[in-house]
């Protein structure tokens, strides 16, 4: 029972880092309509500046984090600017397509920047554990469900009551007629992104929390994320939640009993269970757990 | 009496394609004008003229003080002009407060469109795309008197309603220009209802203005309606 406990507990903290990046897609498909397939690059910059801050600049761990979000933020509202801006209004397809471009320029940025070798992020947290009875709990797990569970709870806020959110999930519902009641779709699609940014760097800490874990490579959680965000709904805050929880538990438990019950699936069956889990919830619910269904009376 | 909106010999389509052209028209605070065609007549391509949302192939339109702008259509909104296009462009997914609050302008709020639409306020919670036809058209209409315009343009109405849930709405768009001086200009196809609330009316054929003149007159005027709606060959 505990060694199942324990893979819950792994499984809970490796859904709620699904959780941010999910959250990342949520707002910028809720505001824009479009998959941003660059939100995995920008879960690594945001993971990369904070490392800059904390460990070349040597500022304070969380003061390091806040500039990470505010700076891949910008990022973000510069990439809506300068090119998707010029997009508005245009196919779909177009735009997710340049969010793919976006994706290697971000890597390549990365790359040039701070080199590929792995880096220690200079988190406060480490490797360290605490114990609640025979659970080990790693202490930067306890903090990606924190600081999960405080996005959504901004994130549900913000839809629901702000003026902003409101016209967000407008624009991405009807962009004419959202600029006919005088909503400005480039300034929401600017705070879409700014947002996104800034969840992503959330998101990238920590991923890349620990010791000689942070490398390009993270961008590709954002992939892991996918069958999250399709579970869940693309456009519920709080169905990338509960869809990061579904896939980081359904993963940790394949990863620990999978060998023992099912070895003739072969090694590395647990990246692919996310995505029949995705599946099969979708023969059932085609918007996912909590998506919006298209309603019109007829 | 203010000018609202004034269109000086407009010619406006679609790809460099005229579909109005040469249409003068304008509307004064507090009064209804409506104008009427019928189909491909060029009145939703004015209305999205006025509203920005189609560029002007030539000729002028001055709202609220203003030319449209298409790079910023949104201004026109902000600017006092209030659209309620043919398709009633709800929000499908949102529900009635909340297609509401996206109507409120700074210093407005949604009970304006309560006061006149009182059936509103038992569906607040409801997602507009659930709504029957007649309450789509009074939360389209409720919508735009939540941004307390100066101008309310209503595109097609009667469109896909019962004649009798017209009967009851389009009085209501006489009584906002009667309360609040707000001008209204009202496209419709049920001819004889919008001349009954309209001050004036302008009538179009192949996008050019026929006729003219106070509602009254041109509602006992049968034959200059039928001519517009039915072509002058057909009617000798």
């Amino acid at each position: 029972m505990s060694q199942f406990l324990q893979y819950m507990v792994a499984g809970v903290a490796l859904g709620a880092k699904y959780a941010l990046v999910a959250l990342g897609f949520v707002i910028i498909f809720k505001a824009t309509g479009v998959i941003n397939f660059a939100q995995g690059g920008l879960v690594m910059l945001g993971a990369y500046l904070t490392y800059n801050f904390g460990v070349t600049w040597d500022l304070p761990f969380w003061v390091a984090v806040a500039m990470a979000m505010v700076v891949t933020a910008l990022v973000g509202v510069v990439i809506e600017r300068v090119i998707l801006r010029y997009m508005v209004g245009r196919p779909a397809f177009a735009l997710i397509m340049i969010t793919v471009g976006l994706l290697f320029i971000l890597q390549q940025v990365t790359v040039a920047i701070w080199g590929d070798d792995a880096l220690n992020l200079g988190d406060p947290w480490g490797l360290g554990t605490f114990r609640i009875g025979d659970i080990v709990i790693q202490e930067r797990d306890l903090w990606a469900v924190i600081l999960a569970a405080a996005a959504v709870a901004v994130f549900f806020v913000f839809f629901r009551y702000s003026s902003l959110g409101l016209a967000m999930r407008a624009t991405a519902i009807d962009q004419e007629a959202a600029l006919a009641q005088g909503m400005s779709a480039k300034r929401v699609h600017a705070a879409a992104w700014a947002i996104a940014g800034a969840t992503g760097a959330l998101a990238g800490v920590t991923i890349a929390a620990g010791s000689a874990s942070l490398d390009p490579s993270i961008q590709f959680i954002a992939l892991l994320a996918f069958p999250a965000i399709i579970l869940g709904g693309i456009d519920s805050p709080l169905g990338a939640v509960v869809g990061g929880l579904v896939i980081g538990i359904t993963q940790s438990l394949t990863n620990g009993y999978q060998a023992e019950y099912l070895a003739f699936l072969g090694s590395g069956f647990q990246s692919v269970m996310p995505f029949v889990v995705m599946v099969l919830v979708l023969l059932v619910r085609p918007y996912g757990l909590f998506g919006t269904p298209e309603v019109k009376r007829v | 009496m203010t000018r609202l909106l004034e269109i000086d010999d407009l010619s406006a389509g679609y790809g460099g394609v005229p579909v109005v052209r040469h249409l003068d028209l304008h509307v004064d605070a507090g009064e209804v004008v409506a104008l009427l065609g019928p189909n491909g007549a060029g009145k939703t391509t004015t209305l999205l003229t006025v509203s920005g949302l189609l560029p002007s192939l030539a000729g002028s339109v001055t709202v609220l003080g203003g030319p449209p702008s298409t790079r910023r259509p949104q201004l026109v909104a902000r600017r006092g002009v209030a659209h309620v296009p043919e398709a009633r462009s709800l929000f499908t997914q949102l529900t009635v407060a909340e297609n509401l609050r996206l109507g409120v302008r700074r210093g407005g709020d949604t009970s304006v469109a309560l006061d006149y639409f009182p059936a509103l306020g038992k569906l607040m919670d409801r997602r507009a795309g659930l709504l029957s036809g007649g309450e789509q058209q009074m939360l389209a209409v409720g919508r735009a008197l939540a941004a307390r315009p100066r101008l309310l343009m209503v595109d097609e109405l009667s469109l896909g309603l019962a004649p009798v849930v017209v009967e009851q709405l389009l009085p209501v768009l006489r009584q906002v220009a009667d309360d609040t001086g707000t001008g209204v200009l009202v496209v419709e196809q049920h001819v004889h209802l919008a001349l009954e609330i309209a001050d004036r009316a302008a009538i179009l054929a192949h996008g050019e203005l026929v006729a003219a003149g106070p509602a009254d007159e041109l509602a006992a005027e049968a034959s200059v309606l039928e001519r517009s709606y039915l072509g002058a060959a057909t009617i000798d």
